[in-house]
């Protein structure tokens, strides 16, 4: 909270804007030194979104997008949630649950690809199951673990005011556990816009990843294969700023004072 | 076990509120059996301030655990008023070193913590009248993180009497507070068991801050613990810790614990 530590109001705004600007003219002067004919400038790029844009489709291949990892990601934390509680708060039901969960957790979600094409067909079904593979073990694993790791004491005082188990859980455990479970669902957040985006490249002909494919099969549009790159980067960008935000919230920053 | 021992094979006087039976504790640490509370025995008498001394190690919070029911005795029995403890109770309120108060909530979320069984109106005035009393105005809408250690451990006894319990157990509640805030801290606990009356039992290894505060001192031998001796504390409050009485009192201590009086 030292105000000589924080930056000027300008410089946070300058140098992140500077760093982008010196990227960028690195990018261009790069593509003209090797006058490359495959890949595009960002002048190329910035004309490629423009042309999407007017066509529309930039538009409905983002709302794809989105919307299988809304349904996907919210299946994985609707679901997620309360079952990694009940693993962290019954300990024995844990153990008989980690063998599976520990193997069925480091496989990647793309490994998934095929299964999920026998059980949901090729659409937008088998895409959404994949995104909900990609988020659910993260939150469980995140729930699992803050629970485990509240300390006995809040346990105990929430025990000796008289709470039943339930309320326990609800009152004590749960908002005790709240940032660990947060930082869980922010990376798994995360995870599940790098899965969508290879989801859509095989399952589906829609969506970001889909325009990417489709832009290099359909004549080598690079410009338009970076002009994606480059809208899912600032979605996941803005995405991951808004649960930074959440982490703000006073009931859950004692957990993330380490950020100050 | 404790089921050996009949419910109610004691009458208890009026006089007393807590009793500990014949309480023995042992541990299981690495497949050995470490003993840590041999044969306690301890009355302590309704709204008395009783004070557990002794070295680090004794089983001293062992024995506050046992008797706040937060763990069953290997053998013997706790009673408080007759009944034998068998787990923890909003009657009797444990209160932790200031780390024990919850972050998530706000000052008035941590002492209307548990009135949840109450009516609004009464919540509100309970939580209205117990900040009050801890000196916390003004600090209602805070979050413990924006507390200092003194205020926090405020808070948590304010949490703990918002219940009106009859009996608060303190596990050196004070120990984490500097030298300072803990000399303002002791005479608040004291300003606050006159007005309400609770039997206080308070352990820590400050003999001190014992001889300061207690009706009576309990002093802990080594593992496994035993009630070595049970010291009166007859100077009124507020005392004067450079009174003869004192220093005899307090010097009797630490004879009994086997200290030194020179450093």
């Amino acid at each position: 909270m030292n105000s000589l530590q924080q930056p000027r109001k300008w410089e946070s705004f300058f140098w992140p804007l500077l760093t982008v600007a010196a990227f960028l003219a690195l990018w261009h002067f790069a593509v003209v030194w090797t006058a490359t004919k495959i890949f595009p400038s960002p002048l190329d790029v910035e004309r490629g979104i423009v042309t999407l844009a007017h066509k529309n489709v930039l538009w409905l291949d983002i709302r794809d997008s989105l919307r299988r990892v809304a349904i996907g990601y919210g299946a994985a934390v609707v679901l997620g949630i309360p079952i990694g509680l009940i693993l962290g708060w019954y300990p024995a039901i844990n153990q008989v649950v980690n063998p599976a969960m520990q193997i069925l957790r480091p496989i990647s979600p793309i490994a998934w690809i095929p299964v999920a094409i026998i059980f949901f067909g090729i659409g937008d079904d088998s895409a959404v199951f994949l995104i909900f593979l990609s988020a659910f073990f993260p939150i469980v694993v995140a729930c699992i673990d803050g629970v485990s790791n509240v300390p006995s004491m809040f346990r105990r005082a929430g025990r000796n005011f008289g709470l039943s188990p339930l309320q326990l859980l609800a009152k004590v455990v749960f908002p005790a556990a709240l940032p660990r479970i947060l930082i869980g669902l922010r990376i798994s957040l995360g995870i599940a816009w790098l899965v969508v985006v290879a989801a859509e490249m095989i399952a589906v002909d829609s969506g970001l990843g889909y325009l990417i494919i489709d832009s290099r099969n359909s004549g080598k549009h690079y410009d338009l294969v970076v002009a994606a790159m480059l809208m899912i980067g600032v979605i996941g960008l803005i995405l991951d700023l808004g649960f930074r935000r959440l982490e703000k919230m006073r009931s859950v920053r004692w957990g993330f004072r380490y950020e100050s | 076990m404790s089921s050996s021992i009949k419910e109610g094979a004691i009458s208890p006087s009026p006089e007393t509120k807590l009793v500990v039976e014949h309480v023995s504790m042992i541990f299981a640490r690495d497949g050995k059996s470490v003993p840590v509370l041999a044969d306690i025995d301890l009355d302590v008498r309704r709204g008395e301030f009783l004070c557990i001394v002794g070295p680090s190690g004794c089983g001293k919070s062992t024995l506050l655990n046992l008797m706040g029911g937060f763990l069953p005795p290997t053998s013997g029995a706790i009673r408080i008023d007759g009944e034998i403890v068998r787990g923890p109770d909003p009657r009797r309120i444990f209160v932790f070193q200031e780390r024990g108060v919850f972050p998530w909530l706000t000052v008035e979320g941590n002492i209307g913590f548990g009135l949840f069984k109450l009516s609004r109106e009464e919540r509100e005035r309970r939580i209205a009248h117990y900040i009050q009393m801890v000196g916390l105005k003004g600090f209602e809408q805070a979050y413990p993180s924006e507390l200092s250690g003194g205020m926090k451990q405020r808070l948590e006894v304010a949490r703990a009497l918002a219940v009106d319990p009859d009996v608060l157990f303190l596990d050196e509640p004070f120990g984490a507070l500097d030298s300072i805030t803990r000399l303002t801290m002791r005479g608040e606990l004291l300003r606050i068991w006159e007005t309400e009356g609770n039997t206080i039992i308070f352990v820590t290894h400050d003999i001190d801050e014992a001889v300061q505060l207690a009706d009576r001192v309990a002093v802990m031998s080594s593992r496994p613990g035993r009630i070595q001796q049970i010291v009166d504390i007859d100077i009124p409050h507020p005392r004067d810790i450079s009174s003869p009485r004192y220093l005899e009192l307090r010097a009797g201590i630490y004879d009994q614990i086997g200290l030194a009086h020179r450093i």
